[in-house]
């Protein structure tokens, strides 16, 4: 598959970005946590979204295996994300990042998509307004209004962000995309607002790899902030102070 | 009296003249396709929908993009599913045909819309993505992941 050679190609200058994150930090072994993927109350359809709650994911890179691309194979279908062979271009919402820690030789692979920070530096610069997050913390393009300037995804310390090159074709119903637009990781909001999990975590435990959580990071009865609470978890680059709602252990 | 009488004649006479033409050929009229099938009824009468149908999904778009409201009704989505339907060949008109629903009738208006760049002009069931729909590309990707290959090397 021609995902590989995309990974390869685009993983460098992450690595050494990444790498900053992974040196400082030791190897916490985990006890196997009980992993939910089930989001209790669902919002009514016709009800707003509300700041009550903050969406968040939290990945544990000791049950993320390297060379599984479960995550990023489900986000591509979800989403209709095409490869066109050409990795330099093509719009990837997740990439599977491996780091080294050089002084043990230990290696730990991770998937890294949009980081959904609370104080955003895509939204931050754009200047049409199409870069928001949503009350719900979500980090989202407003497609209708993006203009394609791609300022967006120079300001992105994660490299989140595609541009879409190609006129797309046979996209599916629940997630437009066209060309002249700049895409991300949209923690799959059109599956979240009704009340079921991302795609990408919903792939993961199918794949029973258990690595990914998805919750409300506002609620302390949560999956997700139990699971915080008791073991930890770390934004990348904290030193940023862009509160991200990804969280990663075992970095 | 009589006077009056012809003129009534012929201005009816010329009324009957004139239908025909009126009615004919010649004259282009918009193409639409309206859904078939008992008691299916748009979601507002059709003159309202006729001279308003873009304020309600331009509306929704809002509503759906910041409030994450995903009511039916008015989606875009919600539209497509009713008003795309396969014709008597069995086919699905695309968007860039005027015999999609939405295409017709603003070839005629000449009314240009973007918004199929980015979504799908037909109902889910028949998107048709590089030979494979989106329900067996589904199974695909289950039985991928129960037989746990996604692992290894592809
Ligand atoms: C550049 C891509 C793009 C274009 C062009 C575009 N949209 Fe969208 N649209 C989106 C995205 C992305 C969403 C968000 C989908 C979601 O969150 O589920 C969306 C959502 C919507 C929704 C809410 C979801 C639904 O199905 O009801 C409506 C309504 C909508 N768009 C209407 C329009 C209309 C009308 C036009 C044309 C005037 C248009 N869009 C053009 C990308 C696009
Ligand atoms: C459940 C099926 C259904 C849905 C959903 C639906 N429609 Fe309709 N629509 C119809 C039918 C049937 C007609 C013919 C008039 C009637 O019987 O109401 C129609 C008529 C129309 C017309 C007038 C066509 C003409 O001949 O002038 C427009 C415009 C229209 N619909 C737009 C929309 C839009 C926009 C949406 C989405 C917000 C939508 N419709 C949703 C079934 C539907
Ligand atoms: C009965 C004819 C008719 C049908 C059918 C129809 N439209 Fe329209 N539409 C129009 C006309 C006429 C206008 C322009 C009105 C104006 O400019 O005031 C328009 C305008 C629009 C606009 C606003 C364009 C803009 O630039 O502001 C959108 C969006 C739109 N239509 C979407 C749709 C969609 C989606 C469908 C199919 C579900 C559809 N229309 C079917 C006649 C139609």
């Amino acid at each position: 598959m021609s995902a590989n050679k995309s990974k390869v190609a685009v993983n460098n200058s992450r690595r050494a970005f990444l790498s900053k994150t992974a040196s400082t930090a030791g190897m916490i072994t985990i006890a196997p946590g009980v992993l939910l993927h089930q989001v209790a109350n669902a919002k009514p359809d016709d009800q707003p979204i509300s700041e009550k709650v903050r969406w968040g994911m939290l990945i544990d890179t000791n049950k993320c295996e390297k060379g599984c691309t479960d995550c990023i194979d489900a986000c591509n279908a979800e989403h209709s994300l095409t490869d066109n062979g050409r990795p330099e271009s093509d719009t990837q919402y997740i990439r599977k990042v491996t780091l080294r820690d050089k002084s043990t030789g230990h290696e730990l692979s991770l998937p890294l998509m949009c980081q959904h920070c609370e104080t955003a530096p895509c939204v931050d610069v754009c200047p049409t307004g199409a870069s928001f997050t949503r009350k719900d913390g979500i980090a989202l393009v407003d497609k209708h209004i993006c203009i394609g300037c791609r300022y967006c995804m120079m300001a992105c310390p994660y490299k989140a962000r595609s541009f879409v090159h190609e006129a797309v074709k046979n996209q599916t119903l629940s997630a437009p995309r066209g060309k002249g637009t700049v895409e991300s990781c949209t923690m799959c909001v059109h599956r979240v607002d009704k009340g079921e999990t991302p795609a990408c975590v919903e792939a993961c435990s199918k794949g029973m790899h258990d690595a990914m959580i998805f919750g409300d990071l506002n609620d302390p009865n949560s999956k997700i902030s139990k699971s915080l609470a008791q073991y930890g978890g770390k934004q990348l680059r904290a030193d940023l102070q862009l509160n991200t709602a990804v969280r990663y252990r075992g970095i | 009296m009589t006077n009056r009488f012809l003129r009534i004649t012929f201005l009816l006479v010329g009324l009957g003249l004139l239908y025909p033409v009126l009615g004919s050929a010649d004259t282009p009229k918009p193409v639409i396709h309206e859904p078939e099938g008992e008691g299916v009824k748009c979601v507002h009468p059709e003159e309202e929908m006729k001279r308003n149908h873009m304020n309600y999904i331009l509306h929704q778009r809002d509503d759906t993009m910041y409030d994450g409201i995903r009511t039916e009704k008015h989606s875009l989505a919600n539209c497509i599913d009713c008003h795309v339907q396969p014709g008597k060949d069995g086919k699905i008109a695309s968007i860039e045909t005027e015999e999609h629903f939405c295409k017709g009738c603003h070839e005629y208006a000449a009314v240009t819309i973007d918004c199929f760049e980015c979504h799908a002009d037909r109902p889910q069931k028949f998107i048709n993505r590089g030979g494979k729909n989106n329900a067996s590309l589904q199974q695909d990707l289950q039985t991928m992941l129960s037989a746990g290959t996604a692992s290894g090397d592809q």
